[in-house]
């Protein structure tokens, strides 16, 4: 067990582990001392110079090795000069003074120093609101600087960083907190220092400029206003949108993030979303997300959503009220019966997918998983199970990442991963094309497409203890034409099953395939044949024609295709019927990540026009069949689910919303600590059960 | 005596009534004239110009912040060399004031860095519906000055470059 350091910190004693950062044990007392540079998820620089505190040590007797006392007391002798709480190591019988006048005094005169090169735009900047230097001049500084204001540092005000991120010269301080997120946790140096003194610049290095996927956090972690998004530039000012949770649904990592909503004039007075921002979960996406998670929930605010069902009528598809093209869906379901097939995406939520598969049951119809990966289903039974966490992983651990490019395909995997081999876990990738985490491998199978299944089943041959003797094994597998390489992949982890984190992770091309394949959807293979043999297709949440899956030319053995849809499709405009459904940002539900956990998202802003939400359409749907299914809301659905579907035993919308303490602390108070993240008082999501493992 | 009590009286009252015959009158002869206000009345808001006919107001929404009865809503936008509305970097796309909300406190013009919202002397405020108190942009910005140009404005590039223009020391 690491050794415990106890030391007093004005006044309060603490006892810490041995190698924390004065700031740090300072922090978890809610000791606020100061800082720009530092932040808990990098290294400490001691560059900013702003946590400067007396630090007093117990003075130690040459000859005999003890501690002089004086009065019983250890004598305590103070350094000539302050030093940095962020790169000071706690030590025994050390004495902090953050409030006194020495440190109180240099803290006032370092802002006052930072003050003689920032422009104070606050009014129009977008920080403004949310601002560390803001917040810690109100709270340190002196009322008045000593410098001349005409001397005031200018500087380019208007820089593109890259096509997504501005830089203002004028307002950076200097922290470096953008380079070093780039150098050390995103992995990608592409931003640098440029010249000295003061012309020090921001400057990037890479072409395209500013060339990394995890650029949007810099502007989270940047303690100015100097790093701001394009997308959400003036959009409004920090204080004037409200926060509602939910999870990032373009990939299954399954990102905690939080939107910021606004009622707006330009948006002809309806609530919008600003912005969305991460909201931490260790386990997860720790206090980041990618560009795509940030920037890319536009469409749901797309002019193109469809707001009213639709019914063919003479070739033409018009609109009609809801009753109407229930009915209509409901006799062309009921006429079909066992010829009737639903073909369901994991964008859909845990509750849509479980009502429609209830729906399909019902019918005695099939309920296929629209392009997901060849032998997922291997996950339900050798997924990785509770307890399971990428943060807790190196040495002893061997990752094998197979026919996947996490960082294009689930850009946060990446980041933990690659983390994880810096700590010292066994990375082993086997691909056909090089990836940006190959640098981070130990070891690179190169193989041809469709050809990873066989490389797979060659590692423990090839590498031995570094598979099989690990303490820990965990297999990311992607798409490789066959469910060879899954079936492959599971053989590796077999004797492991169980175990935490030791398991198979699907990359899936969507957020909740994993929640597809617990409750029991089938993969679909061969969509034209299932087309060509059904006699209805419910088709929720995909476009097969659209993605050339299912060729609609063949129009003669064409079946009725219902589609519940956000937009109108290829294969929605094709359709009979048209059932115009919600995005993830306007209801509730949950989706389960690739991890296998269960998180649940929160309405952000109002629904569009006579939308409905996925599950409610299919229970409505089935109310005109004459089944009973749930509709009245996505918990009642859930607490359905969780009582028929072993994996999901004991999962609640309270379990889900049920939060612990998470380090480092992050949130609105701790704006200058960590970041415009959001702490997670929401729920931090709760791992399925390995209940489906006979299979 | 005692019968003349009543009748000073009475004298008395009647004289202050025969004074006032010759007093110039109060009343004014609203709408037709109109009294002049104190200097610090605060009346309906301006969005002043500058006198070269840009806007003042930066668009940075700390007047809707500071304003108790939250009747202020503004939008902001970003200006361009082509499309200039104010000198700075940002200019209200949206200004929207609720009449009916304000409560003329004036704390919109206390927290204006740009003294862009000024409550002006016009206190002739009356609607006929809930809509029409909200008074938009058009509304509340001044005309342009006599040697200004309207807005939006083409101007050189270079010429402004700071964010929020530089103020000098607000006079009262």
């Amino acid at each position: 067990m690491a050794k415990m350091v106890s030391l007093t910190i004005d006044g309060r004693s603490i006892s810490v582990l041995e190698g924390t950062l004065i700031v740090n044990a300072a922090k978890t007392i809610g000791i606020d001392i100061p800082v720009f540079c530092y932040h808990p998820k990098m290294e400490p620089v001691g560059m900013c110079r702003q946590c400067l505190v007396e630090v007093g040590r117990p003075m130690i007797d040459r000859s005999t090795g003890q501690p002089v006392m004086e009065g019983g007391q250890p004598k305590i002798a103070f350094g000539p000069k302050l030093e940095t709480a962020c790169t000071t190591p706690v030590s025994e019988g050390m004495i902090v003074l953050s409030q006194s006048e020495k440190a109180k005094a240099s803290q006032k005169e370092i802002l006052e120093f930072l003050l003689t090169s920032h422009p104070l735009d606050c009014p129009v900047c977008d920080k403004g609101g949310e601002c560390p230097l803001q917040n810690l001049t109100m709270e340190h500084a002196s009322p008045q600087s000593r410098f001349i204001y005409d001397e005031k540092h200018h500087a380019e005000k208007h820089v593109a960083l890259g096509d997504k991120i501005w830089l203002d010269r004028e307002r950076c301080i200097q922290c470096g907190r953008c380079i070093r997120f780039q150098d050390t946790v995103a992995g990608e140096p592409v931003l640098a220092f440029y010249q000295r003194g003061r012309a020090t610049d921001i400057i990037t290095n890479s072409e395209p400029p500013f060339d990394s996927i995890f650029s949007g956090n810099t502007t989270d972690i940047c303690p100015v206003g100097a790093l701001t998004t394009a997308d959400f530039r003036f959009g409004a000012r920090p204080w004037e949108m409200k926060a509602a949770a939910s999870i990032c649904s373009l990939c299954p990592v399954g990102c905690n993030v939080t939107f910021n909503t606004r009622r707006e004039a330009k948006a002809n007075g309806k609530v919008v979303i600003k912005r969305a921002l991460p909201r931490q979960n260790e386990q997860v996406n720790e206090i980041w997300m990618c560009d795509r998670g940030r920037f890319g929930w536009h469409y749901t605010e797309s002019e193109e959503r469809l707001a009213k069902p639709l019914v063919r009528k003479n070739g033409k598809l018009e609109k009609v009220s809801w009753g109407k093209a229930i009915s209509l869906a409901a006799n062309l379901l009921a006429d079909s019966k066992k010829d009737a097939v639903v073909l369901a995406s994991g964008r859909l939520s845990n509750e849509d997918l479980f009502n429609l598969k209830q729906l399909a049951d019902g019918l005695g119809g099939e309920a296929l998983l629209y392009d997901s990966l060849p032998g997922g289903e291997l996950t339900t039974t050798y997924g990785v199970p509770a307890g399971t966490n990428i943060s807790d992983m190196g040495a002893g651990t061997t990752i094998v990442v197979a026919a996947s490019d996490l960082y294009h395909e689930t850009p946060i995997w990446h980041l933990r991963v690659k983390q994880a081999a810096e700590r010292g876990a066994t990375l082993v990738i086997v691909n056909s094309e090089a990836t940006k985490l190959d640098k981070y491998a130990k070891h690179i199978v190169r193989c041809e497409k469709g050809g990873a299944a066989k490389k797979v089943n060659g590692l423990v041959k090839e590498f031995g203890d570094a598979i099989s003797a690990a303490e820990n094994l965990v297999v990311f597998f992607g798409a490789d034409g066959s469910s060879a390489l899954a079936e492959a992949c599971a053989e590796l982890v077999k004797s492991r099953a169980g175990k935490p984190n030791n398991g198979l992770i699907g990359v899936w091309p969507r957020a909740n395939d994993q929640g597809a394949l617990e409750l029991g959807f089938k993969p679909a293979r061969d969509l034209q044949a299932v087309f060509d043999r059904a006699s209805v297709v419910y088709v929720a949440g995909a476009d097969p024609i659209g993605d050339g899956a299912v060729n609609a030319k063949n129009k003669k053995q064409r079946p009725f295709v219902i589609v519940q849809e956000l937009f109108l499709t290829e294969t929605a405009s094709l359709a009979d019927i048209v059932l115009p459904a919600q995005a993830y940002t306007e209801r509730d539900g949950s989706y389960a990540s690739g991890e296998r956990r269960v998180q649940r998202f929160y309405p952000a802003v109002p629904p569009l026009g006579e939308t409905k939400a996925d599950y409610a359409i299919t229970a409505q749907l089935a109310a005109e069949l004459g089944f009973e299914l749930e509709g009245r809301s996505a918990r009642l659905v859930m607490d359905k689910l969780a009582a028929s579907v072993k994996s999901f035993t004991g999962i609640s919308y309270r379990k889900l919303a049920e939060v612990t303490e998470q380090w480092p602390i992050i949130g609105r108070g701790d704006l200058y600590y960590g970041g415009t993240s959001y702490q997670n008082s929401q729920g931090l999501g709760v791992h399925l059960s390995l209940e489906n493992k006979k299979a | 005596m005692r019968v003349l009590e009543p009748l000073i009286g009475l004298g008395k009252g009647l004289w202050v009534t025969l004074r006032s015959m010759f007093e110039k009158p109060v009343t004014v002869q609203y709408p037709e004239h109109k009294k002049p206000v104190k200097p610090r009345f605060r009346g309906r808001h301006v969005l002043k110009r500058y006198e070269n006919g840009l806007e003042k107001c930066i668009g940075c929404a700390l007047c809707a912040a500071a304003c108790p009865a939250d009747a202020i809503f503004v939008e902001s936008s970003e200006n361009t060399d082509e499309k200039r509305f104010s000198p700075g970097d940002r200019y209200a796309s949206t200004y929207e004031i609720n009449m009916l909300r304000c409560i003329y406190c004036g704390f919109c013009e206390e927290a204006c860095p740009t003294e862009a919202i000024i409550l002006g002397d016009n206190y002739e405020l009356s609607f006929t519906d809930r809509r029409q108190a909200i008074y938009p942009k058009e509304m509340l910005i001044e005309p342009v000055l006599a040697n200004g140009q309207p807005t939006p404005q083409k101007t050189e590039p270079g010429k402004f470059t700071r964010s929020v223009p530089e103020m000098k020391d607000p006079v009262d």
